[in-house]
């Protein structure tokens, strides 16, 4: 009879401290996000474009856009 | 800057994977979560198409709208991110989405449902720029280092455009107007018909 007593009062025991261990569940306020021509952020960083400078960040995705993506500014249109 | 865009060239699309494969690898997307995958419109018959879908960056977002906890947000260039420790993982934007962007990993026993998971136009989210945290939660920041998503910088038949808005309309543009077809699929004609059948024009009705 002790020995269950002790067995359930070591499994109410491992609930209290599930119980212990849940995450809060409130929900926080969204965080502000800076933008993405603000600083270079690391080695992987594409050369042609200074950081912190709109323009130039601009720029630079206009020029990847059509050196990349339009073939007709490589072969020229038929 | 206008909006940053995709758009798809279904005459060019060959339902290779490419962009699904690239996205996957470069944000270490897991498993069961695909944040863009190609759709083919009658697969097996001649003559099918095949288009590359994601978040379409809504301009008017309807996952926004819906959110009861408000974590979306709209970045100056248009695209439309989120943040995931906001996000309750209630599927709302799940429904919204015209598009099936939103994604859930499975996240636990019982398939239990995760924090919502999409295409960030490789812009990562409000964690600061190539940060590990921002790695971890949304996949890498392209965007800040200069470059384009993955999944247009990859296609090989360069079938998805991705970048400036009026850029890629001008280049798709471009392409219709050489090649004389190709906006039959994906289009106003289809949207709305065609002149002939009098769906030229949009009708504004007002009451």
């Amino acid at each position: 009879m002790k020995r269950l007593v002790a067995m359930a009062a070591i499994a109410a025991m491992s609930l209290g401290l599930l119980g212990c261990g849940e995450k809060p569940q409130t929900s926080g306020t969204r965080k502000a996000d800076s933008q993405p021509y603000t600083s270079v952020t690391g080695t992987h960083t594409a050369l042609g474009w200074k950081a912190g400078d709109a323009t130039s960040w601009e720029s630079q995705m206009t020029s990847r856009t059509q050196n990349g993506q339009n073939e007709y500014t490589r072969t020229g249109p038929r | 800057m206008a909006r940053m865009k995709f758009i798809c060239d279904a005459e060019r699309c060959i339902e290779c994977n490419g962009c699904v494969t690239a996205c996957k690898a470069e944000h270490e997307v897991p498993w069961g979560v695909n944040r863009r995958r190609v759709v083919t419109l009658n697969d097996g018959v001649a003559g099918e198409k095949s288009i590359s879908v994601a978040c379409m960056h809504c301009s008017d977002a309807p996952c926004m709208a819906v959110c009861p906890v408000d974590c979306f947000y709209r970045t100056e260039e248009g695209v439309v991110l989120h943040d995931k420790d906001t996000c309750i993982g209630c599927g709302y934007c799940s429904y919204a989405c015209p598009f099936g962007a939103p994604q859930f990993p499975s996240n636990g026993a019982f398939g239990l449902r995760g924090k919502m998971d999409k295409c960030t136009f490789c812009a990562g989210g409000p964690e600061a720029n190539g940060s590990a945290a921002e790695n971890e939660k949304y996949g890498r920041n392209r965007l800040a280092e200069g470059k384009l998503p993955i999944c247009a910088e990859m296609c090989s038949t360069k079938a998805l455009l991705g970048g400036d808005g009026d850029v890629v309309a001008d280049i798709f543009r471009n392409r219709v107007l050489t090649r004389g077809k190709g906006s039959e699929v994906w289009g106003w004609g289809t949207a709305y018909g065609k002149p002939s059948s009098g769906g030229g024009k949009p009708t504004v009705t007002r009451s």
